[in-house]
């Protein structure tokens, strides 16, 4: 019993550095997702071609697709708008989601990048964004044929991300939903 | 008396300003405090260490501006903190429930002292039992006196 409680602050500190060690590991910018596993939310916006007149949740559902978050402003979307459009030429259903943004500027943004999207929502005061829990553009949703989000991704999408995080999932939600 | 314009001024300038500063209006005052005790009781999703009132980023912003309508709405601080939980998860409480998940957290400041408390305990204990060893191991008053006394003769 004495020996054990001499050796008790070697014990603590022990266990602290693990605890802390495991804490290293964690990306303190990831937060739990609050919105996987529940149906996309609701909502009435305009296109950003304001062609389609208003679009709501019906139109993002039908088969499994990815719904990305991206602005003008946003540097790092920049980064991701090639890995994008790889996607969409590969098949990959994605909406659009042009989150607190300038219409003009967005529509010339796909006309010198090219355009990945299905078609983009316009979310103007970002209200759709809140609905969503976004915090920061990029931000990727995956949902299945129903329109509920399965996964959700803060941040860009590169190739590795989608092999690791996206592909399988996706590859499981298309092979079920057909 | 000729400086009683300038001084009327001076002073409206100074009750002006002070009122400019608040830049949220309520309908009722009444929402006002309970706003600012949310905003301070929320935590920002993207600056991580910074509350809502303190934070100038624009999701922030955001969401400043969407308590206030959710307060003009009528709905309690309760229903609030759900509608945010339930978009930003619990991430966005600085002030978590009690349940299944938190209860650790929030015992554990009593668990820590409950461990200072059998710490202190236990040590003062030992240091009881060492006296007590010291005295017990001394030779006996009336001995020494005794001893001491014969010396003297």
């Amino acid at each position: 019993m004495n020996r054990l409680a001499l050796f008790m602050p070697i014990i603590l500190f022990l266990v602290l550095s693990v605890i802390l060690l495991l804490g290293l590991d964690k990306n303190p910018t990831d937060l739990p997702s609050a919105l996987v596993g529940k149906p996309f939310p609701v909502f009435n916006l305009p296109s950003l071609d304001s062609e389609n007149g208003l679009l709501n949740q019906q139109d993002i559902s039908g088969e499994a697709a990815l719904v990305n978050v991206w602005a003008t402003w946003c540097y790092a979307c920049r980064i991701e708008h090639g890995m994008l459009n790889e996607l969409a030429s590969s098949g990959v259903k994605i909406i659009g989601l042009n989150y607190k943004d300038n219409q003009q500027d967005a529509m010339r943004w796909l006309e010198l990048r090219g355009d990945p999207y299905v078609f983009s929502v316009f979310d103007a005061q970002g209200s759709l964004g809140i609905d969503l829990g976004v915090y920061g553009a990029p931000e990727t949703f995956l949902l299945d044929a129903d329109g509920v989000i399965r996964f959700r991704r803060v941040g860009v999408i590169d190739e590795r991300v989608w092999a690791d995080e996206f592909k399988p999932l996706y590859e499981q939600l298309k092979a079920t939903s057909e | 008396m000729k400086y009683f314009g300038a001084l009327v001024f001076f002073v409206w300038l100074t009750v002006a300003s002070a009122n400019t500063v608040d830049l949220v209006v309520f309908s009722d005052p009444a929402y006002h405090q309970r706003y600012q005790q949310l905003i301070t009781e929320l935590r920002c999703p993207k600056c991580q260490n910074q509350n809502l009132a303190d934070s100038n980023a624009p999701i922030s912003l955001d969401l400043r501006a969407q308590i206030q309508q959710l307060l003009e709405k009528g709905l309690s601080n309760h229903e609030i903190e759900q509608y945010l939980t339930q978009r930003y998860s619990e991430f966005i409480l600085y002030r978590p429930e009690v349940n299944q998940k938190t209860y650790l957290l929030w015992l554990s400041p009593l668990l820590i002292l409950g461990v200072g408390f059998f710490t202190v305990l236990s040590l003062s204990g030992r240091s009881v039992k060492i006296k007590n060893a010291h005295t017990s191991g001394m030779p006996d008053q009336q001995q020494v006196a005794d001893l001491l006394d014969d010396g003297g003769q």
